[in-house]
């Protein structure tokens, strides 16, 4: 049994349209077509196993000049935790002074990924 | 009245570029004036990752990228004032500016930096028929409300305008808890890069409307109902197309425009299609000793290239005021030919290259398979394969100083050839 996704590479900005093929046949396999390089492929089959994006938002601030303190996470994380991921940042209060790449939440979600300052305040 | 070597009008990634490498290249007193109560511009707004891959080879957000360059200047020494709006600039480089602290007060420079950075087209400039509401923000304004005030602008949102600003603010509205019922875009193509369609709208199922554009805005107090349709090649809608959205905001990215109000009443010549300042290769303006980086001069889509380009103009603001700027030598024109907007500079004076020089430009349209192509009347003097070119999309092209002295003459043109049928 066979399956195609199509999806845009977004490596670099050729933007390949792309089409993924999921086999199974006893072993899932995935043949990428479309991509102009190896990345692509790289890209395509990522996304079909394990998606991740960068996380950046904002905390709530207590004593800056500003309301927000803008935040990150360390790594990219798996798509589907982003919106667990956004429910725990708006809990969080952050009391100042922060510097920048301050640790405001360790090991978020325990995907061993923290959540970082991405400005000094 | 104080007196300075350069004068640097706005405290942005290129204020701040243009003044430490001013400052490096043995410019002596040099000051830095900023309306706002902190520097870094607006890319303190921009809290998503992007920038910094070019300058510092890994992905920063907006406020690591500008924090960087306000510990270069403060390790520097350089004065600066918050604050403090620049009200006048003359052509002898006088410039007025105005703080709770001092007051009014008056400064003479040896040579100014202008680096006001750009705004946002307000609705007004593209006249959405429709009742005068609340709900209705530009994408930045808004971006300045969600990331640093806390404040969020709505619930339900349709965004007009597909452009880098517009996709980052889809998404950051969807985090923080808003439906975003469309983006809709009038072009048949998004002038955002494909990564931030991708990641933007995509990853969270917002419909992207290309072709399509606002009718009506509907609501007294509060904005109640979008009515948006099709629209046909002259851009008209297309009557039985139309549909509407129950919202109670619309976020408007429909462009940027160079802020230069001071520059026009200095008497600086403008460049009608960029809306900045006229440039030679040193990023002087046509006043001597006027110098101008960043969104002022034309729009950026990545600050890497702001950061470039200032560090050119502060570098030959500090020559300038060594009296090492080599004036009224033989200059070169750079015209935009088929398929390229413009060209930034305008001229070269080969005499003030060191090794080499960025051309930076901008394509009128999509296109795959093409070449850009600098030439002297027929003869070629450089030519670049492009498998992809977009509008959203600067592109740069480097010539060397040996390139350079081949030009014979005045002009030379930069244009673009098709190998393969436009998409
Ligand atoms: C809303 C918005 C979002 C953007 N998002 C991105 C993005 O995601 N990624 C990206 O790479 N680029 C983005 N850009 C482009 C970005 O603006 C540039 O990359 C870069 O910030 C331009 O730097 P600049 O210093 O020229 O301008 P700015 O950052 O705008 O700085 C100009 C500074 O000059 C000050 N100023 C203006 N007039 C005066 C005056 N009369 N007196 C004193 N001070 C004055 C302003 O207060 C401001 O601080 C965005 C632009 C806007 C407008
Ligand atoms: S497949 Fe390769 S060339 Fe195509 S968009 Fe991806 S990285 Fe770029």
């Amino acid at each position: 049994m066979s399956k195609t996704v199509e999806m845009i590479c977004i490596s670099c900005p050729m933007g390949c349209k792309m089409a993924i093929e999921t086999i199974t046949n006893g072993v899932t396999r995935y043949k990428v077509s479309g991509n102009k390089c190896p990345r692509g492929e790289q890209y395509g089959v990522k996304e079909m196993t394990n998606p991740t994006r960068m996380v950046t938002s904002t905390v709530k601030m207590k004593n800056g000049h500003l309301n927000r303190l803008p935040v990150r996470t360390s790594d990219a994380i798996p798509k589907y935790k982003i919106s667990e991921c956004m429910a725990v940042l708006k809990a969080v209060e952050v009391e100042g002074p922060v510097k920048v790449g301050d640790v405001i939440i360790n090991n978020l979600l325990g995907l061993e990924i923290d959540i970082i300052a991405t400005r000094s305040m | 009245m104080k007196s300075y070597e350069i004068v640097v009008i706005g405290g942005g990634p290129a204020g701040l570029a243009a003044a430490i490498e001013a400052k490096s290249n043995g410019a002596k007193d040099i000051l830095v004036v900023e309306r706002d109560r902190e520097l870094g511009g607006i890319l303190q707004q921009c809290i998503h990752n992007g920038f910094g891959l070019h300058v510092f080879k890994e992905e920063l957000t907006g406020p690591e990228y500008a924090e960087r360059f306000i510990e270069g200047l403060k390790q520097q020494g350089i004065e600066y004032k918050l604050d403090t709006m620049v009200l006048d600039i003359t052509d002898h480089k006088q410039v007025s500016m105005i703080n709770p602290e001092d007051g009014f007060l008056q400064v003479q420079a040896k040579a100014v930096v202008l680096a006001m950075g750009c705004r946002e087209r307000t609705r007004g400039a593209i006249n959405i028929p429709g009742s005068r509401a609340s709900g209705i923000f530009t994408a930045g304004t808004a971006q300045r409300f969600v990331n640093m005030e806390g404040y969020m602008v709505g619930k339900d949102v349709v965004i007009l305008g597909s452009g880098d600003i517009g996709l980052i603010m889809a998404r950051r509205m969807t985090l923080e808890g808003a439906k975003v019922h469309a983006v809709v875009e009038l072009l048949p193509f998004s002038g955002g890069l494909t990564r931030n369609i991708v990641q933007c709208l995509e990853d969270f199922n917002i419909p992207l409307l290309l072709s399509h554009t606002v009718t009506n805005i509907v609501g007294k107090d509060r904005v109640k109902e979008i009515q948006i349709a099709e629209v046909d090649e002259n851009r008209r809608p297309i009557p039985g197309t139309e549909r509407s959205f129950k919202c109670d905001t619309l976020l408007l990215s429909v462009g940027l425009i160079p802020e230069n109000e001071l520059s026009k009443s200095a008497g600086i010549r403008l460049d009608g299609i960029t809306g900045g300042p006229v440039v030679n290769e040193s990023m002087e303006t046509s006043i001597e000793g006027i110098f101008a980086c960043g969104n002022v001069v034309h729009v950026h889509d990545l600050v890497d290239w702001v950061t470039e380009e200032s560090r050119r103009a502060g570098k030959n603001a500090a020559r300038y005021v060594q009296n090492q700027l080599v004036q009224g030598v033989k200059t070169i024109t750079t015209k935009p030919g088929q398929g390229v907007r413009y060209v930034v500079p305008h001229y070269i004076r080969p005499e003030n290259i060191e090794d080499k020089l960025n051309l930076m430009m901008r394509v009128d349209n999509v296109y795959h398979g093409a070449r850009l192509v600098i030439k002297e009347d027929d003869r070629v003097i450089k030519s670049i394969k492009k498998a992809h070119l977009a509008p959203g999309e600067m592109e740069s092209i480097k010539l060397t100083k040996q390139e350079l002295e081949t030009i014979a003459g005045k002009e030379i043109t930069i244009a673009l050839e098709i190998e393969e049928a436009k998409e």
